[in-house]
Formats: C-alpha cells, structure tokens, sequence
C-alpha cells in the first residue's frame, strides 16, 4: 500500500452563479498519509465540510483534483465512485444517522449488507465491530435506547465494518458532552488508527486536539497552518 | 440485493405506526373498490339469469328491449319467418311475463313466469324433483329452488297454487345457474299455459329463441331478422346490452364509477401521504446511506420494494376482507347480489399499483435529489 493516503491539488469549489456566487475551496492543495489523524479545524462557513465532502468523493470541485491512493476519484463515474466510497471510506457523521428501526447490530452491518454480504453473516461480523468499540452487549437494542455516546460508537462500529482505509470524521464530538467526546476521540486515537488507515477529521472542539497527528486551519476557504502536531 | 430488500423490509415493517396507516388506508380503498364493483357484477349477472338460465346463442326481440325482464311482445309471423330463414337449425318461442301467487295468508306475491316451447321445451331448467313431462299436466308449473324459493313458502312437489286467480299444481322442482335480481321466484311453465294465465297485450311472444346451423350464420340470420324490423342479438350481446342499461342508463355506472374513484383517491391520499412522510423522516438516513455507497438506483429499489409490498399487502387484506364479508352475507342472505370476478380483482390490483407507483415516484424524487453533502451541512 502506498504511504500517501490522499493528495488534494488546485481544489476550487464554489456554490451559485454571478452575484450569489460563494467562494467555498480557493485553491486548496493537501496530503494526508497512512498513519496519520489530521485535524481539519476553522471557523463556521471556513470551507472544512466542504473540503471534507470533495476529499470523500461525495461534492464534486469546480476544479482540482483528488487522488485516493492513486486514484482520481473524480475520473470515476458515480456507480464506480460509490463503489469505491463503500470500499474505501468510513463516514462519521455529527448526527450519527443511525436507522432508529434498525437494532444496533443491523445498523452496524449496514456497509456489510450493501457489499452484498449474507444477511446473517454481515448481522455476526457487525457484532464484532460493536465488541471492539464495547457495545456488544447492546447488539440488539435500538439505537434510541443508547446514550450519545454510544450513538456515536455505533456510528464508528459502522463506518469499520466494512473495514475501510481512510475513516471521514465530521464534527464527531459536537453532538456529545466534553468527556464522552474526549473518551471517542481517545478510543478512535488508541483502537482505530494504525498504519494501514488515515483519520481525517473535521472539528472546531479544540479540547480533542491532543490525539491529532496534524492540524490544519482553513479559514476563507484557504488551507492555512498545515502544521504538525501540537505541542 | 436480497439483503438492501431485507433492508428496506425491515426500516418499513419496524415502523409500526407508518406501515399500519398505509396499510388501513390500501386495504380500505381496496376493500371498497372491490366491494362496490363486485355489488355491479352480481346485480349484472342476476340481471342476466334468463338469458343464461336458457342458453339459448341467439335472441331474437323487437329493437326497444333493453333487459330481458322488460320484453317486448312480437306478432306469430317472426317466430314463422325466423324459422323459415337461412342458416336457422331451429327456433322456438319463448314468453317471459310477471304473475301474482296469493299465498296462503291471503297475501300475494310476485313471481316471474317462464312460458318455454310445447313442443321442445328448449330453455328448460335441470330438475331436481320430478319429472320434466309433468308439465304437461294439467296446470303443471315447476317452481325453481333458489334463494327466493321461500317467499313462495317453500311448495313441494304437488302443492297447489293460486296463480292470477288460476290454479296452478307444482309438478316439479328445479335448479338454476343463477338467480333472478329483482328478488322473486321463479315459475317454469309451457309457452300456451303462460300465455292462458298471464294477461297480455296482443302480441304474446317475448323472444325467439334461435339455434343456428353454426356460428358463421349467426351474422347472416342477424341481417335477416334486422331487415325484418327486429334484432338478433346473441346470448353475449344480449347480456352486454343488459349490462349497458344498467351502467349507462340507470345511474349505477355512474355511481360505481364515483365510487371507485373515490376509494382510489380515499387510498392513495392516505397511503401516498403516510409513505412520503415516511420518505421525508428518514429522507437524512437515505443520504447517509448514499454517503457511504449506496448507489442510486439500490435507493429507487429499495423505495419501490417497499411501495410495492405495502400495495400488495394491502391489496390481499382488501380482497380477503371483501371476500368474508361478502361470505358472510351470502350466508345470511342467500340472495345477496355480489360476485367477486377476475375483473374485479384487476380493477381493484390495477389501482393499486397506481398508487403504488404515485407514492414511490414522490418518495424517488426526493430520496434521488437528497445530496450526501447535505448530510454533511447538517
């Protein structure tokens, strides 16, 4: 596997036309490699959903280009870009959007199931994820009947179990009180990253900076301070 | 795509509430189209069960006649030039006539008098007791047992009634294919004893019942009879255009017709409603799923599955729900005029599936036009 997880060249990406029109990525080049948990953090309105959307194949850019682990994302149709979004990335969402129907087993095996996996089988290889990130004994409790927290966790349980090499965080805390964000950003850190996956995620909760490898500033639509980690 | 349709079963079944209201609301309409289109075809078909009880392939009537209860007497010479035309195996007269019965209380009641040829009896009905030369007895009559049997207070062979002031002995009891629509019973008697106990206008014969040389005549023998200021119609015909007086000139059609849409806008406003409100709460989570990799067209399929499963299912409560009551009533009351046909079920599956493919085409449109980016906005 290559060492460079995702480069971002020359990315422009603005929303409506003429007078209306809104600068949202101004030319914004980035690396991320494998190993590593870069923190994208700025300001509301800065441009870091966007950018976050264009590096995940899922907001095409006006200009620029994407490469996933060689692959320009943005060169493949939207059945192939799905297919490799499926296969490649793991989405945390601010709000979880865990199925409220659905036991937490099943909506941690949902990746499972759109891979085409047995029912059963991907139900069993989902219970797993939810041990690692200890909710197995909530396997078969809908997820209105867990904490934030444990939302959140599923959520992470369902982005792994399709077992992903880039994992795509967004605001993952902002939904969550101080501690148990901590606690999650804590477990992805320590459970979650290794050498084989880059964690990228979008916050403005600086209390969760210790566990980034790198922080970069967006403000204006501009990358700024692509630094290392903090002291 | 087995385990997206296990998917989608099961975000639609688990959400008790919504698939109950969609549910109640298909199997309603359906319930109702079916009721009221299967009430349409019994009354059609009772409306029709002279025509079929006598099977005869063609009628020969004056051009006036809408039903076969509201004949229209013709002079002997048709029933004579009928004969006589080519293509023409046979034919034979027939008499359809109303008649009182006083009954033993001193009360009367309305019965329909069937007078079939002397001499060939064609159109007789399939005895279940006695025997068919009895009607040639001396006031022989055979009385039908069906639903309205009773209303003559249930005669056995011999029983004696008065008939228009006539006496009149029961020789025989028979059955039929179908019972009447207007709810009295039935007399089976000859042409010339019909004609003797029923006052009539001039002209006595009601039909002339003809058994062509083949089929192909039966357009030869149609044009004979037109050019003989009459018409031919056969056994199809004649009940269609029973069943067009009844759709088009009584008011029923027209009934049914706001009936039916009805149902259908009752069913899909219900059902299209719930199922895009279920759309729109779970519009968010169809993103995220398409987020993660879903492709677009596994969305429509999983929208369309379960559409079409909430449609179906609702469909086959509607019809067993229509199908019961209509046993039950049938059980209580024998003469209960309603047929559940293949047409019926058509009609009824044919709206459904528009209301199927209403509410899934709205859920499409919105699932299709959520981007995943907005999930990311929040």
């Amino acid at each position: 596997m290559p060492n460079i997880a995702i480069q971002a060249s020359g990315l422009v990406k603005w929303f409506g036309e003429d007078e209306a029109k809104t600068m949202a990525l101004k030319q914004v080049s980035l690396e991320a490699q494998f190993g590593e948990m870069v923190y994208i953090v700025g300001p509301s309105g800065s441009g870091k959903t966007t950018l976050l959307s264009v590096l995940s194949g899922i907001l095409r850019p006006n200009e620029g280009k994407v490469f996933v682990e060689g692959v320009d994302i943005w060169g493949l149709s939207s059945d192939q870009l799905a297919d490799f979004r499926l296969g490649k990335i793991g989405f945390v969402f601010q709000d979880f959007h865990l199925f409220p129907r659905l036991t937490t087993a099943e909506n941690a095996a949902i990746p499972l199931i759109l891979k085409k996996r047995d029912w059963n089988e991907a139900i069993g290889e989902a219970k797993k994820y939810l041990d690692i990130v200890g909710l197995k004994s909530r396997a078969d409790l809908p997820p209105v009947k867990l904490s934030g927290g444990e939302q959140q966790r599923v959520a992470i349980a369902r982005a792994l179990s399709a077992q992903p090499d880039i994992l795509i965080m967004d605001e993952p805390t902002a939904s969550l009180d101080g501690d148990t964000g901590h606690e999650i950003l804590s477990f992805v850190h320590q459970n979650v990253l290794n050498q084989n996956r880059c964690i990228i995620v979008v916050t403005h909760d600086d209390r969760i900076n210790e566990f980034a490898t790198r922080i970069l500033s967006m403000e204006d639509g501009k990358l700024r301070g692509a630094g290392g980690k903090p002291a | 795509m087995k385990g997206i349709l296990k998917l989608a079963y099961k975000l639609l079944v688990n959400d008790t509430a919504k698939f109950t209201a969609m549910l109640v609301g298909i199997t309603f309409a359906v319930f109702l189209m079916m009721f009221v289109t299967s009430m349409f075809s019994g009354v059609l078909k009772h409306a029709s069960s002279t025509i079929i009880n006598i099977g005869a392939s063609v009628w020969v009537m004056d051009p006036a006649v809408n039903t076969v209860s509201n004949s229209v007497g013709m002079p002997d010479y048709v029933l004579d030039a009928v004969r006589s035309m080519q293509g023409v195996k046979y034919a034979v007269p027939l008499y359809s006539g109303g008649a009182l019965v006083k009954l033993a209380d001193g009360t009367y009641q309305s019965v329909t008098v069937i007078g079939l040829d002397d001499i060939s009896l064609f159109g007789r009905p399939e005895l279940i007791e006695g025997n068919i030369e009895d009607i040639y007895a001396e006031n022989g009559f055979i009385v039908v047992r069906d639903a309205e049997f009773s209303k003559l207070e249930n005669p056995h062979i011999g029983s004696e009634l008065e008939l228009n002031d006539h006496r009149g002995v029961v020789v025989g009891i028979a059955k039929v294919a179908t019972s009447g629509l207007y709810g009295i019973p039935t007399l089976y008697t000859t042409y010339k004893r019909a004609i003797q106990y029923i006052p009539n206008p001039r002209y006595t014969t009601s039909y002339v019942l003809v058994e062509p040389k083949s089929a192909s005549a039966i357009p030869q023998i149609e044009r004979q009879v037109e050019a003989l200021g009459y018409r031919a119609r056969t056994k199809e015909e004649f009940m269609q255009r029973t069943a067009d007086f009844f759709i088009y000139q009584t008011g029923g059609g027209t009934n049914l017709l706001i009936m039916t849409v009805i149902s259908f806008i009752v069913g899909l406003s219900l059902s299209g409603q719930t199922f895009y409100t279920f759309i729109l709460e779970n519009l968010e989570r169809f993103g995220a799923l398409k987020a993660i990799g879903t492709r677009s067209r596994e969305l429509v399929g999983m929208i369309l599955f379960q559409a079409t499963f909430t449609a179906l299912t609702g469909y086959g409560l509607g019809v067993g729900l229509c199908a019961f009551l209509v046993w039950l009533a049938k059980k209580r009351l024998p003469s209960y005029a309603a047929m559940i046909t293949y047409s019926n079920l058509a009609i009824a599956l044919g709206m459904v599936v528009v209301i199927a493919a209403v509410s899934s085409y709205v859920g499409v449109r919105r699932v299709l036009r959520i981007e995943p980016f907005d999930i990311f906005r929040g």
